[in-house]
């Protein structure tokens, strides 16, 4: 039998042992966390060195899922690229897609219907929910918690469902076009949102009963990683992590954008500062999410799609026949109840040239993109700005002096997702 | 006077009679010599234990499975046989076939040794459980030192593993519960010594017996519901069960101490865990639930005369034994498959502990608690000895003392741990 020293003297330096010269004497471990591990969240590589069980330093490396996201988009046409874009951040696609379309709505000046911006309102709400769901059973999975796990996924479930009967896809979208939607909603398809928004807070409250107040979760986030708001402005933290220190920054509020002026909505934030705080913050927002689409359905230009759909299809053919004969009536049709602010064909189209750059607020943070246009179908120049960096940034130094458990606490809490870290 | 000499040629009616057969083969047994039966004895209870233990493992992997299905709204297991009866069976085959996968620069025989030594005290342990009167392996008089040898044993098991492996995350679930075990033995301890206190005595089948006269004589209810809280947190830390379950915790240490194991040798330490809950639950319920008798004390065969009237109903004097056993069985594995429910439970509801969390709740809550609970108890006992004469009045002397001197005990000990936590947090705020 051989020795675990005699086959590998290296393996050995790396293994806390006993020397008889200096007494007791223990090596720090350094541990290779990923890129294969269950609670990296994807490829994310955390080369640690623990000194028993406390994290003394913490050095992420990143790039195992790194796809030149913004390479493609320099090679491919605007409407190539598009499909791709899901994939950029694929917990919430409709935020990429929305960053991109208004890109290229500001560069080439397309009116975007009323209409059109409360469905993509709707959207990107229920998709606020859906990756906050993910988030929440993911992060309870990580503190040892299975059940929730469960419970998000079937919720989230039924919101993919809610998203295939529109766009035709669950999780690649691929629906928001220039100026518009690919489509108008199918008929019943708000009546189907409105009976989720029902029965989700409902479900919420249930969730909640499980985990909030729970002394375990409680003990092992109350008072853990620590953010101050020097600190996140330091490395650019954005999103629930920054609102859990009490800075109110949610770009639908600072800076509204799409229809969100028009909307009665709060902004979550807590000044915890720690892990719980950003638990806290995160459970919030999906309340308020849903406060938001309630609004939007009942505000929605047009209503529901069914009747909409019969109506346009009236309006066209009368239009066509009141040229030969002026004396039939067209029904009314308001401007904005369109799906398209403009009829682009999207084979072909070449943005003017031009650049401009565009931020919204993500269930993740700040996301952005900043596209240079030169006339071609395709784009001179497209940079992502990924909330998920920013925030995987700060977790070095988070983690110092945190014990090992900890560390899928605090690094959960901070939702990082690592394709759009890499992108 | 040889054996021939006493032969008789039986009756076509004797030949008949299923009792017959039963006195002749009972008469041969006496007949043989000493050695034979102690041997087949012990191959019997050796086969007893070892089918026992495994067939309870593969119940409750279904139970467990399924049970965390209903809990998360899914179907659980239900393609290898009817609603998914035979997973288990068909998982432990795929077990048995897989590759063993043993990298070069493990410690190969520490490795092969290590889910050996974690199963062999767990199956041992079922040798002292108290099935039924006579189901019982070996009715030690200090059963329950057995017990704790044995359970502080299979720790070898997971540390060697974790070293063996050489493997980081091993080793840390390795070190992580070396240290949980050796101090969760502690309040497992403490909170038995009370019963054995008011029993005067370690053997299980007299503690049983103690309690055989319904729920309100069980120790669990009535007497020492404070030892029963701390003995079953204590047991389910033990056996590393969520919220315990740090050496092998999935989203920390991949999958702890058995990272490296695969194959059989992994199926091993599987199954002793599941035994282990096993073998836990079942010396719950003996301790403190009455184990082998029924909740309205004794058996019914005994009480209510059922098991006369089924011997004369079938004329077969020999199976009386048989059915006072069989309802003893029924009664001790339903109450214990209540408590493995529970922990089944637990898993599906709570988050895991962390290390510094885990050693803080045994060192500074549990111990102390047990400490208090067994001056508690030694006070009942040594003050109320008159009252105790039936087991039951005395116990609300016990009750009244506990709910003044221990509950301010516990307040005490929370709100100083929660003062702790406090200033903790408040440290971390200013650095």
């Amino acid at each position: 039998m051989m020795s675990v020293k005699e086959l590998n003297p290296e393996l050995q330096s790396n293994l806390p042992g006993v020397s008889i010269e200096a007494g007791f004497d223990t090596n720090d471990l350094v541990v290779n966390i990923g890129p294969q591990h269950p609670s990296t969240h994807g490829v994310l590589r955390l080369v640690t060195t623990l000194n028993g069980e406390v994290v003394k330093e913490m050095e992420p490396v990143i790039g195992y899922l790194h796809r030149s996201k913004e390479k493609m988009g320099e090679s491919r046409s605007l409407f190539q690229y598009q499909p791709t874009i899901d994939r950029v951040e694929y917990l919430s696609s409709f935020y990429d897609h929305l960053v991109f379309v208004n890109c290229i709505e500001q560069i080439a000046d397309i009116p975007v219907p009323k209409r059109v911006e409360y469905i993509r309102v709707i959207c990107l709400e229920l998709n606020r929910i859906t990756s906050h769901l993910l988030w929440f059973g993911t992060f309870l999975l990580d503190l040892g918690a299975s059940t929730p796990f469960f419970w998000c996924f079937r919720d989230r479930e039924e919101v993919f469902t809610i998203f295939e009967n529109l766009t035709g896809a669950r999780m690649m979208y691929n629906y928001f076009r220039f100026g518009g939607v690919n489509n108008d909603l199918p008929a019943g398809w708000l009546e189907e949102v409105r009976a989720f928004c029902n029965h989700f807070p409902d479900r919420l409250d249930e969730y909640e009963a499980v985990a909030t107040k729970n002394p375990i979760l409680m003990d092992r986030t109350k008072g853990h990683g620590i953010m101050t708001k020097e600190f996140c402005l330091k490395y650019g933290v954005t999103g629930p992590a920054l609102r859990a220190t009490g800075e109110a920054l949610d770009l639908r509020k600072t800076n509204p954008y799409s229809v969100y002026n028009e909307l009665d909505f709060d902004v979550p934030t807590h000044t915890g500062c720690d892990t719980y705080a950003r638990y806290l913050v995160r459970v919030q927002e999906m309340r308020e999410s849903i406060k938001i689409i309630k609004q939007c359905i009942d505000k929605i230009p047009g209503g529901d799609g069914g009747a909409l759909a019969i109506l346009k299809k009236e309006v066209e053919a009368k239009t066509k026949e009141a040229k030969k004969n002026p004396e039939i009536v067209v029904p009314h049709w308001d401007k904005d109840w369109d799906t398209m602010g403009k009829k682009i064909n999207l084979l072909t189209y070449k943005p003017p040239a031009g650049e401009a750059s565009n931020f919204v607020e993500s269930p993740r943070g700040v996301l952005g993109c900043y596209i240079i246009t030169d006339g071609t179908p395709k784009a001179y120049r497209i940079k992502w700005r990924g909330a998920s960096f920013s925030n995987l940034s700060a977790l070095p130094e988070l983690m110092k002096g945190h014990m090992y458990s900890d560390l899928m606490a605090i690094f959960g809490s901070l939702d990082v997702i690592m394709p759009e870290v890499d992108r | 006077m040889n054996a021939t000499a006493s032969f008789e040629i039986p009756t076509l009616a004797q030949l008949l009679d299923p009792s017959f057969h039963l006195m002749k083969a009972i008469e041969l047994w006496h007949q043989l010599p000493d050695i034979v039966p102690i041997f087949l004895t012990g191959v019997v209870l050796f086969g007893m234990v070892a089918v026992m233990g495994q067939a309870a493992a593969v119940v409750m992997v279904l139970m467990e499975r399924k049970v965390l299905s209903w809990f998360t709204q899914r179907k659980g297991p239900n393609r290898v046989g009817p609603g998914g009866m035979f997973q288990t069976i068909a998982d432990g085959v795929k077990l048995l076939t897989k590759e063993d996968i043993m990298t070069p620069v493990m410690d190969k025989f520490l490795f092969t040794l290590a889910p050996a030594i974690f199963l062999f005290p767990v199956f041992a342990l079922y040798a002292i459980v108290p099935f039924s009167e006579s189901l019982i392996g070996v009715s030690l008089p200090l059963g329950l030192l057995v017990l704790f040898a044995l359970s502080s044993i299979s720790v070898i098991g997971l540390v060697l593993a974790g070293w063996a492996s050489n493997n980081k995350y091993s080793l840390l679930g390795g070190m992580r519960s070396a240290a949980q075990a050796i101090s969760y033995e502690v309040p497992l301890i403490l909170s038995v010594i009370g019963v054995v206190l008011f029993t005067g005595s370690g053997n299980l089948k007299t503690i049983i017996e103690a309690q055989s006269g319904g729920v309100l004589h069980w120790y669990g209810i009535m007497l020492t519901p404070l030892s029963f809280l701390l003995f079953y947190v204590a047991s389910i830390a033990e056996v590393n069960r969520v919220p315990f379950d740090l050496p092998e915790a999935e989203s920390e240490l991949v999958s702890g101490y058995n990272t490296e194991y695969s194959g059989m040798k992994f199926a091993t330490f599987f199954l002793a865990e599941y035994a282990g809950l096993f073998v836990l639950s079942a010396l719950t319920v003996a301790l403190f639930f009455g184990g082998y008798t029924s909740p309205f004390g004794g058996t019914f065969m005994q009480n209510y005369g059922v098991a006369d009237a089924i011997v004369q109903a079938v004329k077969l004097p020999a199976i009386k034994p048989l059915l006072v056993n069989g309802e003893q069985i029924f009664w001790m594995l339903s109450k214990t498959y209540i408590f493995i429910y529970i922990a089944m439970l637990l898993r599906g509801t709570l988050p895991r502990l962390k290390p510094d969390q885990l050693m803080g709740f045994c060192w500074k809550f549990l111990i102390p608690l047990s400490l208090i609970n067994l001056f508690m108890l030694g006070f009942a006992k040594q003050f109320s000895l008159s009252f105790l004469a039936d087991g039951f009045a005395g116990s609300w002397v016990y009750l009244a003392l506990a709910a003044l001197v221990g509950i301010g005990g516990v307040g005490g000990f929370c709100h100083f741990i929660d003062r702790q936590f406090k200033a903790q947090v408040a440290a971390r705020y200013h650095a």
